[in-house]
């Protein structure tokens, strides 16, 4: 067996053995899926209790106008001074009161009415009931003017332009939205894991040194072998962990799911309500969600996403080594840290923020061929849709700046993990690379 | 006898600073080599060259008539002074990975380890955690670990450091089976004693120079100072050491006697011979201890040491 492989499996499997590692692996998705399900039941619990407003119409002419919904209940007051209104209100315990005052003009109404409550009232309530007030008030000013709401309402002509590229492809706001929700994980868990595992690479390496054991390791390997076998070996650990959770959640979630009856739909029914209204029936929308994750080029995301997945992780994987060869503790790391975390988050931030506002625009096609961003930043381009040269050039930057770094970092690393007890300077890791 | 290892003009410096100036050394086959030199002499850095962990800016390495090159590592057990092991991997796995590192096939790293364990008869350790046993006890396995691929060539950085008596004997003995079993010792270390009992070969380096080099009987020869270590019963001792202040240089000495006699350290001129020194100490009284002084190790390094300053 040569020294890769023996390196290698050694590193998966003492990874892989440790018990912080099993315990985390089988710990991590079920505080995950205990959290999201406290989380719905949560949000249930607080869909269920049932709001009591109090109405006090001295105009008289919008308290038919509220209907009750089981969260919302609304009770009508007549003959009431305003003043007893709100004190009866207040000892009652209703959620509110709604007080609309006589006035000589319906433009008055939209200064004048007011909602008492203990304390400042939940945003989506002040909507609904604005909501009702403003529509009631606009149809009696069209009728002030002689105009049926009904006519207004036949008058009105909903238009939705289609959207299709020039290849023929139909394209929907729908569909960019999924595009992000495709490309910004993509981009995030890359950034996870760079962040998690890098961590473990890193620590493996300082082990190693203040243990001493690396004197005897590297008269018997080279010291690219020991980088590279500790880096592919801690990458397929990481592998099996991603592995195990995705596998857990997914039966747990299915589990907890089944178990408490919570669906997951449920938790914003208001928005689905929203979003029905819009294009007439769930069905409709599950049918354009299905017909836009066709149209998304899957082969390309996919092939891409491990290219780009494996590349970035492997680049900033060197560095996380060499920076732990150059220390002596853990502690000692934190300012070499910064200059690997800040390309990637503002990877990230780029992704977020520009590649959603424009995703073929310069900046982020700029931010797409730096190596150091390109991982995160062109995840999140390709659903877009990015010419293959594009990509094919991004990805062979990528390699080519791992075969670099991986120089460097093997350059670092020989120096570094046979200096004991000084921290070194960033001039003296440059000299480093002379030697 | 043939050569083992040949460092033909070898220099090495980091920066500004110079580890090793040009040095040479040439081990023989079978031999025990002691490479002597203060701290910071530059010791390390050629032990590290010799393992191909470091590379020389000029000079060459030649390995039993080679040159030196990435598949001689695994003719090489190298222990050195910074010793440690996976601090949460059992002995076994730990010792299995090693020995493998190394060149062997698992089933021969089995085998050896096996007899080495039985050997020094640490069999228990096997399924321990490195970090449940004692330094001393890490010391065997590193012991082992560095023995178990039967190289050629040893080395050794200061092998007894952390050791009690007891096992630094029996790491010293296996340490001398192993050379009569035709294996080649490089040894650098700094209690003299060790080196006096063990090596037939030294070298000292000091600053980054090598100042001496040679077989230790060699060297002591030419260290000798004609100094003699004498006893004498006599009637007037006053007179006896006027006569001795005199004629030589002469300081005192002592060494244990059941008799109440006079002691000195005389050193004699190379124009006079012991014989005469004899016969005039026979002819003023009786003559109960006559030794040449011959120079230990640890005052050849003082000497040598100082002299280069």
């Amino acid at each position: 067996m040569n020294h890769l492989s023996l390196i290698l499996k050694r590193e998966y499997l003492t990874k892989v053995k440790n018990k912080s590692f099993i315990i985390m692996t089988f710990l991590s998705p079920l505080l995950i899926v205990a959290i999201f399900a406290l989380v719905a039941y949560l949000s249930s619990l607080n869909n269920n209790t049932v709001r009591q407003i109090s109405i006090l119409d001295e105009s008289g002419l919008f308290a038919n106008e509220f209907e009750s919904t089981p969260q919302m209940q609304y009770k009508i007051i007549q003959n009431t001074p305003l003043s007893k209104a709100k004190e009866e209100a207040e000892k009652s315990e209703v959620y509110g009161l709604l007080y609309i005052p006589k006035t000589k003009g319906i433009d008055e109404f939209s200064n004048t009415i007011t909602f008492y409550s203990e304390d400042s009232p939940s945003l989506s309530v002040m909507k609904d009931i604005n909501n009702v007030l403003e529509t009631k008030a606009n149809n009696l000013k069209l009728r002030e003017q002689g105009i049926d709401s009904e006519t207004i309402k036949n008058l009105h002509i909903n238009i939705n332009a289609n959207q299709e590229t020039f290849q023929g492809m139909e394209t929907s706001k729908l569909g960019s939205g999924l595009k992000l929700i495709f490309g910004g994980a993509a981009g995030y868990l890359l950034f996870m894991f760079i962040i998690i595992y890098g961590n473990m690479i890193m620590r493996s390496v300082i082990e190693e040194k203040t243990s001493r054991v690396i004197e005897v390791i590297i008269s018997s390997v080279k010291p690219r072998a020991l980088l590279l076998g500790k880096i592919f070996g801690t990458t397929l650990a990481g592998i099996t962990q991603f592995l195990v959770w995705v596998i857990l959640i997914g039966i747990l979630s299915t589990i907890v799911t089944s178990l408490f009856g919570i669906d997951p739909a449920s938790v914003s029914p208001q928005q689905q309500a929203l979003e029905q209204g819009v294009d007439g029936g769930a069905q409709e929308v599950i049918r354009q969600v299905l017909m836009e994750i066709n149209n998304l080029p899957i082969l390309n995301l996919i092939i891409m996403f491990i290219l780009f997945f494996v590349g970035g992780y492997l680049l900033y994987a060197s560095l996380y080594a060499s920076i732990g060869a150059a220390v002596d503790s853990e502690t000692d790391t934190q300012q070499f840290m910064m200059p690997i975390l800040m390309p990637l988050i503002l990877a990230v931030y780029v992704g977020f923020f520009t590649v959603i506002d424009n995703p073929h625009g310069t900046v982020s096609q700029v931010f797409s061929y730096i190596p150091f961003t390109s991982p995160v930043v062109m995840l999140m381009r390709i659903p877009f849709g990015v010419p293959l040269w594009q990509q094919i050039l991004s990805v062979v930057i990528l390699f080519l700046s791992f075969g670099a770094t991986v120089w460097f970092a093997a350059k670092i690393y020989r120096v570094g993990i046979l200096m004991y007890g000084k921290k070194p300077t960033y001039k003296e890791i440059f000299k480093w690379l002379k030697y | 006898m043939e050569k083992l290892l040949e460092v033909n003009n070898v220099s090495k410096s980091y920066g500004d600073y110079t580890a090793l100036n040009n040095v040479s050394l040439e081990v023989q086959k079978g031999s025990i080599f002691g490479l002597l030199g203060p701290n910071g002499a530059g010791k390390t850095t050629l032990i590290r060259i010799i393992n191909q962990i470091t590379m020389p800016d000029s000079g060459s390495v030649i390995l039993d008539g080679e040159p030196l090159q990435p598949n001689h590592i695994q003719y090489i057990g190298y222990l050195p002074e910074e010793r440690g092991l996976y601090k949460s991997m059992k002995v076994g796995e730990q010792a299995l990975y090693l020995a493998q590192l190394k060149g062997l096939s698992e089933k021969q790293a089995k085998e050896r380890l096996k007899y080495w364990f039985d050997r020094l008869d640490i069999r228990d350790w096997w399924n321990k955690k490195i970090q449940e046993l004692s330094k001393g006890m890490a010391q065997k396995i590193q012991f082992v670990v560095t023995v178990s691929h039967q190289p050629k060539l040893l080395i050794f950085d200061e092998p007894f450091s952390g050791f009690d008596p007891i096992n630094a004997n029996l790491i010293k003995d296996e340490i001398l089976q192993l050379r009569n079993d035709g294996a080649t010792v490089i040894f650098s270390t700094h209690r003299m004693e060790s080196v006096e009992e063990m090596c037939d070969h030294i070298a000292l380096i000091n600053k980054s120079n090598k100042i001496l080099d040679g077989k230790l009987i060699d060297i002591k020869r030419a260290y000798k100072s004609n100094t003699f270590e004498i006893g004498l019963l006599t009637q007037n001792p006053d007179a006896v050491s006027a006569t001795l202040r005199d004629k030589f240089e002469i300081s005192p000495a002592s060494f244990k006697s059941i008799n109440n006699e006079l002691q000195y350290r005389v050193k004699i001129p190379e124009t006079i011979s012991s014989n005469d020194l004899v016969s005039y100490l026979t002819s003023v009284g009786q003559l109960t201890h006559f030794v040449e002084v011959i120079p230990s190790s640890s005052d050849i390094f003082i000497e040598t040491i100082q002299k280069n300053r």
